[in-house]
Order: C-alpha cells, then sequence, then structure tokens
C-alpha cells in the first residue's frame, strides 16, 4: 500500500487480499476498506489512470490490465503517481 | 652481478621476438577489415605533445597493469608504438608474454610516422591539476581521462535546488560536470535546511540558484553554474532545457512533472526523474522514445487530496539524499554512455524497511505524447490539466522542490 493509501487500511504497509486477478483483489480490498475505492477505481470501475499496479514487479497497465492473473504468492503493489521533491 | 650482454644486442634479441611492422604497414592494416588498436606506450608528457588519433595511451610503466582493462580480447590486433620504435618492441614481448596473440610493433615509432606526414594530432587532456583532482575517476577504466574530460564538457540541467537538486549539485559539481544549469525561483528558506544541504544557514533568504553556484563553485571551480531564478512554463521551458545533454527532475508538482516531460521529448534530452514522500522514494530515467515517458506510465495526474506535497505531508530530511545521488549516478552514467541506467525500469527505496524494489514500465503505443514525433507535439495547458484549483485559492503553489 502506497504512504497516501495507509491509513484507510489502518496503517498496515501490507494487507493481504484474495483473488485470481487483479480485479477481484482489488474488490476484496474495497470491500473490506470501502474509503479507498475511489482512489484506485473510477466510477466505471476501470483503474484510474494516476495510479498503477504492479503483480511481481511488473505493470499491468498495458498488459492485462485489472484481468491480470494473481497467483496465492503473488505480490501486488499500488502506486499512485508522487509529486514530491521538498518544497 | 657480470654484464651478459650490451643493451643494444638485448634489444636486438628481444626485436628477433616480436613482429615489427613499418608506420606505412600499420597505416595500410588500420584501413583493413581487421584494423590493430593502437596503443601508445610513450610517457604521458610525450603523449601530449602529439598522438596518432585513435591510440590508447598506456604507458610502458603501467603496461602490465592496465592492459587488461584495457583490451579484454586477447587475440585482438594489437599496434604498439613509442617514440622510436625500442620501448614499443619491449612492451610488444610482455604483451605476448602476457598471452595476447597479434601484437607488431611500430618500427619508426611516432618519429617516423610523422616524418612520413601520416595524420597526428594534439590530444585533447586534463591539466595536471585536473589529473590529481579527478585521479580517482581517471583510475577506473569506465571513466578513465578520456571519460572525465567527456564530464567536462558536459551540461546537466537541474530542475530545482531543494531536497533531490542539493545532492545533485553537489556530486555533479564534484564529478566536474563542466555546466551545470539550475532553475529555481525560490529563496532559502530555514525549514529547507533540514535537508536541503546545498544551502546554508547564512543565506537564508537568498535566491536559491545563487546559493546553490556558491557551495558548487566552492567545492569545484571548475564548474560553469548557470542561473535561472524563474519557474519552467510553457513559454521558455525549450529556451531552458535546449543544449542540456541530460536533466535532473527534482520538481515537487505536477504540472511541472508533465511540462518537462513532453518537453524533454521534443528537445530529446534524457530526464533523470526523482520522487519522495515521507520515508519512500523512486527514481527514473525517461530516454526519449527509447522507453517509457512519464505520461506512459501516469496518463494523468492524481486528484490533489491523494497527491500532498513534502510540505504537507512531510519527509525524512536525509530520503532525498539517498534519491537525489542516486539520481546523480544516472545522470553521470547517461553522459558517460557506461552502464544499464533505469530505463523502463523504477527503483523503488523505502527507508523505513530499507528496501529497494525494482519495477517494469512499459511504453503505451498510444501514448498521447511519445506516440507522437517531436515536432508533432504541443504543449497543454498543464495547470488546467492537473486541475489544481482548490490547491492554487489556498497558496501559491510553490514551483520547484
Amino acid at each position: 500500500m502506497p504512504p497516501i493509501l495507509r491509513q484507510a487500511v489502518g496503517g498496515a504497509r501490507e494487507v493481504e487480499a484474495s483473488g485470481s486477478n487483479v480485479r477481484e483483489v482489488l474488490d476484496d480490498l474495497t470491500g473490506r476498506f470501502p474509503s479507498i475505492r475511489g482512489h484506485l477505481l473510477d466510477d466505471g470501475g476501470d483503474l484510474n489512470r494516476f495510479v498503477n499496479i504492479y503483480v511481481n514487479n511488473e505493470d499491468v497497465r498495458l498488459g492485462a490490465g485489472l484481468d491480470t492473473p494473481v497467483a496465492a504468492d503473488s505480490t501486488v503493489i499500488v502506486l499512485p503517481a508522487m509529486a514530491g521533491g521538498a518544497v | 652481478m657480470k654484464l651478459v650482454t650490451s643493451p643494444r644486442d638485448h634489444l636486438a634479441a628481444v626485436k628477433a621476438q616480436i613482429r615489427e611492422a613499418s608506420a606505412a604497414e600499420v597505416a595500410e592494416a588500420l584501413e583493413s577489415e581487421r584494423a590493430p588498436l593502437l596503443i601508445d606506450v610513450r610517457e604521458r608528457d610525450e603523449f601530449e605533445q602529439g598522438f596518432i588519433p585513435g591510440a590508447v595511451h598506456v604507458p610502458r610503466g603501467l603496461l602490465e597493469s592496465r592492459i587488461e582493462s584495457v583490451v579484454t580480447d586477447r587475440d585482438r590486433p594489437l599496434a604498439i608504438y613509442c617514440a622510436g620504435g625500442s620501448r614499443s618492441a619491449y612492451a610488444a614481448r610482455t604483451l605476448l608474454e602476457l598471452g595476447y596473440t597479434d601484437v607488431v610493433s611500430m618500427s619508426g615509432g611516432f618519429s617516423g610516422w610523422k616524418q612520413n606526414g601520416r595524420p597526428w594530432k594534439v590530444p585533447q587532456v586534463l591539466s595536471s591539476a585536473q589529473y590529481e583532482r579527478y585521479s580517482r575517476h581517471v583510475l577506473v577504466p569506465e571513466v578513465g581521462e578520456r571519460g572525465q574530460l567527456k564530464l567536462l564538457d558536459s551540461k546537466v540541467l537541474l530542475i530545482g535546488a531543494g531536497g533531490l537538486g542539493s545532492p545533485a549539485a553537489l556530486y555533479l559539481a564534484a564529478a566536474g560536470v563542466g555546466t551545470i544549469g539550475v532553475i529555481d525561483a525560490d529563496t532559502v528558506d530555514v525549514s529547507n535546511l533540514q535537508r536541503q544541504i546545498v544551502h546554508t544557514t547564512d543565506r537564508v533568504g537568498m535566491p536559491k540558484v545563487d546559493s546553490a553556484e556558491l557551495t558548487m563553485r566552492a567545492l569545484n571551480p571548475d564548474v560553469t553554474v548557470v542561473k535561472y531564478t524563474e519557474r519552467l512554463t510553457s513559454e521558455n521551458v525549450l529556451a531552458v532545457i535546449t543544449g542540456y545533454d541530460v536533466i535532473v527532475d527534482g520538481t515537487d508538482n505536477f504540472p511541472t512533472r508533465y511540462l518537462l516531460n513532453d518537453a524533454s521529448l521534443v528537445a530529446g534530452i534524457p530526464v533523470v526523474h526523482g520522487s519522495i514522500y515521507q520515508f519512500e522514494g523512486s527514481v527514473t530515467v525517461y530516454k526519449p522514445y527509447e522507453g517509457p515517458c512519464y505520461r506512459c506510465q501516469y496518463p494523468e495526474p492524481p486528484p490533489p487530496e491523494l497527491a500532498p506535497s513534502c510540505a504537507e505531508g512531510g519527509v525524512l530530511g536525509v530520503l532525498p539524499g539517498v534519491v537525489g545521488t542516486l539520481q546523480a549516478t544516472e545522470a553521470i552514467k547517461l553522459l558517460l554512455g557506461i552502464g544499464a541506467p533505469l530505463v523502463g525500469r523504477q527503483l523503488r527505496y523505502d527507508a523505513l524497511e530499507m528496501e529497494f524494489v525494482e519495477l517494469k514500465m512499459h511504453r503505451d503505443p498510444k501514448c498521447p505524447v511519445c506516440s507522437k514525433q517531436p515536432g508533432e507535439i504541443e504543449f497543454i495547458d498543464y495547470e488546467q490539466f492537473c486541475a489544481l484549483p482548490s490547491r492554487a485559492l489556498q497558496a501559491p503553489q510553490e514551483a520547484i522542490a
């Protein structure tokens, strides 16, 4: 989980979620933590264009997207764009 | 000890064990498909007076210790020369003993070559003061004197003299990058000093570009600092960035990131991107048309509530030190053309876990920007694109990290 969303998931850096693909994993996650849904997915249920999802360190946006399969031991990284720099 | 042979006889005995080639034969070989690598084994002061173009300088006294880093393939054809053909004969025999199989010594040496009217030139060399200053670079084969000269001839632009720009400025100046541009419209604030180590307490209130120049010039007077006390805009961006070899991006806001991305594609300049938040940072290299660009990675910026700046969310002071130093490393590699830059790869650093993760990124064939040719790219209204009105109402947006 990115720092910006950790508070919404109880401060955890890593959370477990189940599903056989990215969509199911995100559904499971946002089912338990509804406040992060709007951060990750748009109204149509697609991945927001300012958030990237990496399954086993590979960006899924230009591959199968939310249909990318997720194995039992896969790591899914959620990464919104960061602006900083430090003013 | 009894002298068993005269120097003259000794040289003759050595020459009997090697192959010699005349200047004409070497010149002909250089034009052939299996052109030999020329190795100049004279002393440095002789080399500085003139050498045969293309030759690598390895003084006779350093031959045994240096040759393996210069020539890895022992079957590569080598033509050795000195001033007159004696030292090169000894050098050739040494190379045969070290297992190099195709070695000739050029009879008549550099003097003969010159007298025949063959081409030679005066090498570009480091001054003795520079040789001393950059000796630890010169010793590294991947940099060497040639690489150091390249750095001195290079131009890097720092976008921002803040958290990320500070360590980058220091290391790039120390490395002898000849021209360092700095664009930043801010002045030094006391709250910067927890991490912006290019500035000092007695410079609070001074424009950051002036403070950065003082520090860099004090560290290395070889560096020319070009200052831009302004913000990067669609109007000035091409005028500012054109002519630089590499851009180090240390901005803190999305409009500038997207503007810089689009402009760097137009100008064909690689951008070493760094970003930080609290305990985590990220580095990547956007090399125009070779890897993904910023817009391939993030087609749109997040809404303001999902993108707090470090002024809002805070940052561990040493974090930009790590990330900015990684950016400086990538910039130097790009300038020298060595190693594997972070193109299509994003390095994530988590200071709390002390963990580095490498993420793979892909170029988007439908990218609204880098799917177009440079001439077709048009700048947009980045403030509007990034939809920051809520923040703009609260406080003027700080442009640069």
